[in-house]
């Protein structure tokens, strides 16, 4: 269906109930009405009836996280995530943002959904954090006059060990019960390549037969969440071609996954793709999903740690994974799971949003650390890199920097008998 | 913006901030209904206060400029009592959400406003606490909402009302003097008079709510009819053995047909409806009484009786329930919700006169109710598309508000009279009644800006609007009342 037909309908879903007020991030920040769900949603019907796109329109719009709590939260069924998307969409079309505005989306959209250049940027952003450079940056605050944005986009960077590079193929320990690929993702790749080379281990621990494609790029998702439709297409494409050899598709990035799921949708209107990206939507899962239908064999060793659990919008919201990360972390003798209050308010992450509106992220970051420090726990585990980068930067704000990994991690850990010392080192 | 409002508007930004006031139209059209649609109204000015004073500071100048205002908390109310004036301001308490107090020895909470109604009892759940009113929307609704509409909720059979929990209301009177109002004290029971009064008698700022302690044991069982008939014959023969429970909920097959497309709640396929029995209280007393209860449901025709065995299957009985309203939306593209009494023993007979009507006027009715308390919820589905479909639904909706009367019971349970029910006061009340009602509230509002034009079908006293009433009210001419 195209959009002009669509949306009128999808609008119509909403009874304006107000379900969705109490778990929207900028709802519970600014209490207003249009920054809610509810209230976009009826400046889409203004927009639809023919009000114009105004800046205040807009405004609201570019607001919204997309973290889809409303979606979760909505009892008749309204696909807001659908909706903002197609919104988004119109906006890059009909209501060019200001020039600043437009440079700052050139450098995030030409930055990170390409590996290569963030490698790029790993050996001068490493060689900035290990000359204590970044700490006198931020004393001077520099920065953050110049621009909020780019004063976000160095604080959220994580101090940068090696990267080690993945082989192309990781063989199953004990007998083999799966070959499933796996998408390594950008941010992931580069900023925490640790989490993607536990994800491996931990898979051929438990049989899987892992299949790395070297070629793979990037998957997508932050230019399909930001109305990029045709960009995110390109890449939607590619990443299917690169995949389309194996069983299950494995994907420890929250944010990948979701879009990954999406790429059916995405491409339903393209007779060439449309068959073959249903394929690889349906044969998308995360790793905490893929783990707990593969069921455990490997033998879980003690991890005596208290972790909180955080849940990835895109993980709970989009994806619908709530349990599975849970489950597997409570199997884990001697780890005690802690729950966040107010799990379904997002942390201000939200793809590129941290960087877009750097303001109420930080806003919404503030309140997630002060609920994960009130956990008391001794590692904050989450499954996407963004969260993981958000949250360690408002708790080092806070003065209180606190070790965070990745369910994968945990799980090698437990798997190799670890221990817990490698949680120990505090990310900010 | 005329020019009132205007200078409101500068008034209000120099007393608040400028972002605490909204005039652009566009915006200002997000707050044009709250839960009921079929009301629009693009309020003047929006303001957001965030404590008392700014409230009576936001108030007086409207009483100064003569402008009306109407006060409005998470908007999700069902009978338009926050539809605003688009002469007048909004007042939008949903800034004001601090819990200020929790006092577990002596069992209360003081609460803002726009503190959401689930909020209180997520802060003091983990001290055996719970704040008893639950309408369905309690994830969202704001308890200053609660207090206005004296909202009640599927357990309000046993804990009562929103009434039953308020012990005392700061409140901003009409002319903007900020009161305290308590219950219990000795003269007149004005707090009583204030909880609701749909906000037409000020705007509470602050409230002292009664905390409840959690049941020791709860037990949930969900029962299935072939029909309405055998369900309610459970119902009277639940009540007529003497046990009260905390909660009882029946959903007809189309009510249930839209749960279940929405949350997937897996009640019994093939049922025509749907019984949740909730006891709590003491462990050995709920165990006896919810046997009983589950040899009554079968003895009346049950076909599955299932029993919670756990909170999470508890939760997912109620979801069924609780969503059911906003459910109704994944199976017509529009509906009215309807929200009456009848004698508990009226039930099937009032059932059979709502199936007829539907078979006559071949409009869906789906039908959820707290069937302890006869206390009617039908939902009228249409297409909002197709002319005359919307008149159509009005017309049932409104037939069974009459069938209500007509078996000796009300207009409304618990969503309140608000713009939508007004028309229908008359016929269950006189009109002496009615202005005896507009004397109290001359008592307070004399000015007639607070709320105008909710609760009453022509404003008769206070000269709220170009009176109807042609020549000079009765009561005046017996020297019984003024008009202000």
């Amino acid at each position: 269906m195209s959009a002009p037909e669509e949306l009128p309908k999808l609008l119509g879903d909403c009874v304006h109930c107000g379900f969705c007020l109490p778990t929207c991030p900028t709802y519970v920040l600014w209490g207003e009405e249009m920054d809610s769900p509810r209230g976009r949603i009826h400046l889409m019907q203004q927009h639809q009836r023919g009000e114009p796109l105004s800046p205040a329109m807009v405004q609201h719009f570019d607001a919204c996280l997309g973290c889809m709590a409303c979606v979760t939260a909505c009892p008749s069924g309204v696909q807001y995530d659908r909706l903002i998307e197609l919104t988004r969409a119109e906006v890059e079309r009909e209501h060019p943002h200001s020039a600043a505005d437009r440079a700052l989306r050139r450098a995030v959209f030409g930055l990170f959904p390409y590996p290569r250049r963030l490698r790029a940027l790993r050996g001068p952003l490493r060689l900035y954090q290990r000359s204590g450079l970044d700490k006198v940056v931020r004393r001077t605050g520099v920065l953050e006059r110049l621009s909020p944005s780019l004063a976000a986009m160095e604080r959220l960077a994580p101090p940068l060990g090696r990267a080690p590079r993945l082989p192309e193929r990781v063989s199953a320990r004990g007998g083999r019960r799966a070959t499933v690929g796996m998408l390594t993702g950008c941010v992931q790749r580069e900023f925490f390549p640790g989490v993607n080379a536990a994800t491996a281990r931990v898979l051929a621990m438990e049989g899987c037969d892992v299949v790395i494609p070297r070629n793979q790029g990037c998957c997508g998702a932050l230019s399909l969440h930001s109305g990029r439709e045709d960009e995110a297409r390109r890449f939607a494409r590619r990443t299917i071609e690169t995949f389309e050899n194996v069983d299950v598709i494995v994907v420890n990035a929250a944010g990948c996954g979701s879009s990954m799921k999406e790429y059916a949708r995405l491409l339903a209107d393209d007779p060439a793709w449309a068959a073959r990206a249903e394929a690889l939507s349906a044969r998308t899962r995360d790793l905490a999903e893929y783990l707990v239908e593969l069921g455990p064999r490997a033998p879980r060793r003690p991890l005596p740690v208290t972790v909180a659990y955080h849940d990835a919008c895109h993980l709970a919201h989009a994806q619908g994974v709530r349990s599975q990360p849970r489950a597997l972390l409570a199997g884990i003798p001697e780890l005690t799971v802690r729950e966040i209050a107010d799990p379904d308010v997002c942390c201000g992450s939200a793809g590129t949003y941290n960087l877009l509106q750097p303001g109420p992220a930080a806003e919404l970051g503030d309140r997630k650390a002060a609920n994960v420090r009130a956990t008391g726990a001794d590692v904050l585990v989450a499954a996407n890199p963004g969260c993981v980068m958000q949250i360690a930067d408002a708790l080092g704000r806070q003065g209180a920097p606190m070790a965070v990994a990745h369910t994968a991690e945990i799980l090698d850990a437990s798997l190799r008998g670890l221990g817990p010392d490698g949680f120990r080192t505090p990310l900010s | 913006m005329g020019e009132a409002l205007t200078r409101l508007a500068e008034r209000f930004t120099a007393l608040l901030g400028a972002d605490s006031v909204i005039t652009d139209p566009v915006r200002l059209r997000t707050y044009e209904c709250d839960g009921l649609t079929s009301h629009r109204a693009t309020p003047g000015v929006v303001v957001l206060p965030g404590t008392a004073e700014q409230v009576a500071a936001v108030v007086r100048a409207c009483v100064a400029e003569g402008v009306p205002y109407v006060a409005r908390g998470s908007g999700t109310g069902l009978s338009g009592g926050a539809l605003p004036r688009t002469d007048g301001v909004l007042i939008v308490t949903s800034r004001m959400r601090r819990i200020l107090d929790i006092d577990i020895p002596n069992q209360r909470a003081v609460v803002e406003p726009g503190v959401i109604n689930l909020d209180v009892t997520r802060a003091v759940r983990d001290q055996g606490y719970h704040f008893a009113p639950d309408p369905s929307s309690q994830q969202v609704c704001s308890v200053g909402g609660n207090v206005a509409e004296n909202s009640g909720g599927a357990h309000c059979l046993k804990y009562g009302f929103t009434a039953h929990h308020v012990l005392a209301c700061e409140v901003v009177t009409p002319d903007g003097e900020i009161v305290e109002l308590t219950a219990g004290g000795p003269g007149y029971d004005l707090l009583g008079v204030f909880v609701g009064a749909e906000g037409t008698l000020g705007i509470t700022t602050r409230i002292t709510v009664r905390l409840t302690r959690l049941p020791e044991t709860v037990q949930t069982l969900l029962a299935a009819f072939d029909s309405i008939e055998s369900g309610g014959a459970a119902v009277s023969a639940i009540i007529g053995a003497g046990v009260v429970p905390a909660a009882v909920e029946m959903m007809d097959a189309l009510s249930i047909e839209a749960a279940e497309a929405a949350v997937r709640c897996g009640y019994p396929p093939g049922a025509g409806a749907v019984l949740i029995v909730e006891l709590d209280g003491p462990g050995s007393e709920v165990a006896h009484q919810f046997a009983e209860v589950e040899r009554l449901c079968r003895a009346a025709g049950a076909f599955e009786v299932r029993i919670a065995a756990g909170d999470a299957e508890r939760a997912l009985i109620w979801r069924g329930r609780r969503s059911a309203f906003a459910a109704v939306g994944r199976i017509s593209p529009a509906y009215l919700v309807q929200d009456g009494v009848i004698p508990r023993t009226s039930l099937p007979k009032v059932l059979a006169r709502i199936d007829a009507l539907s078979a006559e006027s071949g409009v869906r009715v789906a039908n959820v109710f707290h069937a302890g308390d006869g206390n009617l919820h039908p939902l009228v589905l249409f297409d909002d598309a197709e002319p005359g479909a919307t008149e159509r639904a009005e017309e049932v909706s409104g037939a069974i508000l009459d069938l209500c009367i007509e078996h000796g019971g009300s207009i409304t349970g618990e969503h309140g009279v608000g713009v939508d029910k007004s028309r229908y006061m008359p016929r269950m009340f006189t009109d002496t009644d009615l202005d005896t009602m507009q004397m109290v509230r001359c008592g307070f509002d004399p000015a007639g800006l607070c709320n105008p034009g909710k609760v009453f079908p022509t404003p008769r006293l206070c000269g709220e609007a170009p009176g109807v009433r042609k020549g000079v009210h009765p009561l005046v001419e017996q020297g019984k009342a003024d008009l202000f």
